[in-house]
């Protein structure tokens, strides 16, 4: 029997999608060896995300109010204390940079062994296998946990998000513990950047640019339309954004963001394997490149040999006549 | 000030691909591929050496000592850090098998304790086993507050406090931190102006990304002082909390690409078989 606590990422006082992957994992863990699980909403407006969380078929949903502005320090100390005094024998979230950055701290509070970034999951009366890409993605490790407790973030493409259950689950309030690190961090702000488009993690279509988009012009007059033409999120690789293209957080790769939408459309990128390991797990690949020599030939399906330029403003121009039509 | 930096050596990310699992699965097997500092970890103390100097006037101002916990070898990894301006070397000798995350997060401690720096700076993250943990581990076995996917530092109260900018899935994070604290950096760490420490003019910009050793450097580093040390010397716990039982290539995407003659066919293939309108 392992019971599981899903700490959820809270977003503006409600629980960001990416909670439900690993609603998803508890749901298999619980299922799997006959134990419960429960999801901690925590941060600011935890009240109202439990709301939300409590569809999900939990045993219970635990709220811990917490002030505007997370860093680990503030969090960590309450939900070590929350996963002792319930017993809980594996915790986890999603492999966000929130769960990224809390984990392990957690973890360590716990004394726990931590496996980041998980891809799949084998557990049943005879113990918990946790599978997780390494060198890239270029290899696959079979994990065992030695502690008593294990914690856990899983990999939002690997994990789809849980299905509402019906029923409620009842809420429980939690109280804060704060310890004396906390002191000396202070949060000062959050700047959000802010888009129309779908989020990137989630989109069924992302049209990425690289550095052969040229220049921060060309990516809104150029990828940003055939992006918008499709529906898609915009993605993009680290030389795009080092060289000022655009901003950090659409970087896609093994140190960016991973995706695995139905469609990517790769303009002007090499496909270095720093990038493909963000993205290799998409549907259809695409790729627009003047180089058929390119990389990225490896692991795409379709390749449109042209100078993104000229291909990618006549192809939005095509797709939407033929939306039209 | 004092900054401590961990470093691990990893086999070459650009041959990241060519690695193989051996027969039985046990290990992952590295043979025939090159060893370089973990890029991150190179960022690290290329923002240390930033941290630690006023440029314009080509002035040393604190001490940077270089640390890793691995094989013999990685000494020569050690020395390339040193190369490039660290001031001292640390090696922790183990097997590689060794090098799980709570294990070097425990010796790291142990070396924090002994060292006692301002600040240790270090990568978010392996490029060989991607965990990216190590960092948060240390800061909350130490007790110390930490900022972690740092992309810019600047210095106040005469360096006590950092104010760092962390890059995150939505944005952009402040944070300020009192130092003894955990930093572990991102990318965009190595750009131009990502580093100000108040000795080096606001206005300096840096080349892009770490810094080559001269010729020079390479001279000096030959006589800059490694302690070597045996992991049971630290006397840090070195019980794994997980084990990695078995390794497998993961599955080679299926199909084969298709090289398209024109737009048209490519509208053809999104709509037909992608169905992406
Ligand atoms: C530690 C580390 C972590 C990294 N993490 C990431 C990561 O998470 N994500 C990531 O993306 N990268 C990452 N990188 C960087 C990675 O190694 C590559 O440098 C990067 O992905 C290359 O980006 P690119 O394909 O846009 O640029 P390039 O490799 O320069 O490729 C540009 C491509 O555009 C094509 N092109 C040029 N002009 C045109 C045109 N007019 N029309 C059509 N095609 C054109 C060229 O043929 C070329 O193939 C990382 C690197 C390191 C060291
Ligand atoms: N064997 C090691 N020796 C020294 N530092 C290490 C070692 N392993 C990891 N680190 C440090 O911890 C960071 C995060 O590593 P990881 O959590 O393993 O992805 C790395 O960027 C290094 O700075």
């Amino acid at each position: 029997m392992t019971d599981v606590l899903v700490v959820a990422e809270l977003l503006n006082g409600e629980a960001r999608k990416n909670s439900l992957s690993a609603v998803t994992l508890a749901k298999k863990i619980a299922e799997g060896t006959s134990g419960a699980f429960d999801i901690l909403s925590i941060g600011a407006g935890a009240k109202g995300a439990a709301a939300t969380l409590a569809k999900f078929g939990a045993r219970k949903v635990l709220s811990a109010e917490m002030a505007e502005g997370y860093y680990a320090e503030k969090y960590a100390p309450t939900i070590a204390e929350i996963v002792k005094n319930g017993g809980y024998n594996v915790v986890t979230a999603c492999a966000s940079s929130y769960g990224k950055d809390l984990m392990p701290r957690l973890a360590a509070r716990l004394q726990a062994g931590n496996v980041s970034d998980i891809t799949a999951v084998k557990a049943d009366g005879s113990g918990i296998t946790y599978i997780r890409p390494m060198f890239a993605g270029n290899a696959m490790a079979e994990v065992k946990v030695n502690t008593p407790i294990h914690v856990v973030t899983v990999r939002q493409t690997e994990f789809a998000a849980a299905a509402e259950a019906g029923g409620s689950s009842p809420i429980e309030d939690v109280a804060n513990i704060v310890a004396p690190s906390s002191d000396r961090v202070q949060f000062v702000k959050l700047e959000v950047a802010k888009s129309e488009r779908p989020d990137l993690a989630e989109a069924a279509i992302v049209v990425s640019g690289g550095r052969g988009v040229k220049s921060s012009e060309n990516f809104k007059n150029v990828i940003e339309p055939l992006a918008d033409a499709l529906g898609a999120a915009v993605g993009t690789t680290r030389a795009a954004v080092d060289a000022g293209y655009v901003s950090g957080e659409l970087q896609v790769g093994q140190t960016g963001k991973i995706v695995a939408p139905n469609l990517y459309i790769a303009c002007g990128i090499s496909g270095a394997i720093q990038h493909l390991a963000g993205m290799k797990g998409s549907k259809v690949i695409v790729a627009i490149n003047k180089d058929q020599e390119a990389p990225i030939a490896q692991i795409a399906d379709f390749f449109l040999v042209a100078d993104l330029l000229k291909a990618v403003p006549e192809l939005t121009e095509k797709i939407k006549a033929a939306k039209a039509s | 000030m004092k900054i401590l930096v961990p470093l691990k050596r990893v086999c070459d990310p650009d041959n990241a691909n060519k690695v193989k699992v051996s027969g039985d699965g046990k290990a992952v097997t590295s043979e025939g591929l090159e060893w370089k500092p973990n890029p991150f970890d190179e960022y690290a103390v290329e923002a240390a050496l930033r941290l630690n100097e006023n440029a314009a006037k080509n002035e040393k101002l604190g001490e940077i000592v270089v640390c890793s916990i691995g094989v013999a070898d990685v000494a020569q990894t050690i020395r390339q850090a040193l190369a490039m301006g660290a001031d001292r070397g640390i090696l922790v000798t183990a097997d590689d098998g060794a090098l799980e995350s709570t294990v070097v997060a425990r010796a790291l401690k142990a070396l924090v304790e002994k060292e006692k720096p301002d600040l240790v700076l270090m990568g978010k993250q392996t490029v060989d086993g991607d965990s990216n943990a190590v960092g948060q581990m240390l800061a909350e076995m130490l007790g110390w507050p930490m900022a972690t996917f740092v992309a810019s530092i600047s210095t106040s109260d005469g360096g006590k406090s950092l104010n760092v900018k962390r890059e995150v899935d939505m944005g952009v994070v402040t944070l300020k931190v009192t130092t003894p604290a955990v930093v572990t950096v991102d990318l965009r760490i190595v750009s131009p102006e990502a580093v100000k420490n108040g000795a080096t003019p606001d206005s300096h910009k840096y080349n892009e990304g770490p810094r080559y050793a001269s010729l020079k450097g390479i001279m000096q580093a030959k006589k800059k002082k490694i302690d070597q040390l045996e992991l049971p010397a630290l006397g840090s716990d070195a019980t794994p909390a997980t084990t990695y039982p078995r390794f497998e290539l993961p599955p080679a995407r299926s199909g084969s690409c298709t090289f398209v003659e024109s737009v048209d066919a490519l509208v053809d293939k999104l709509k037909n078989q992608a169905k992406a309108f």
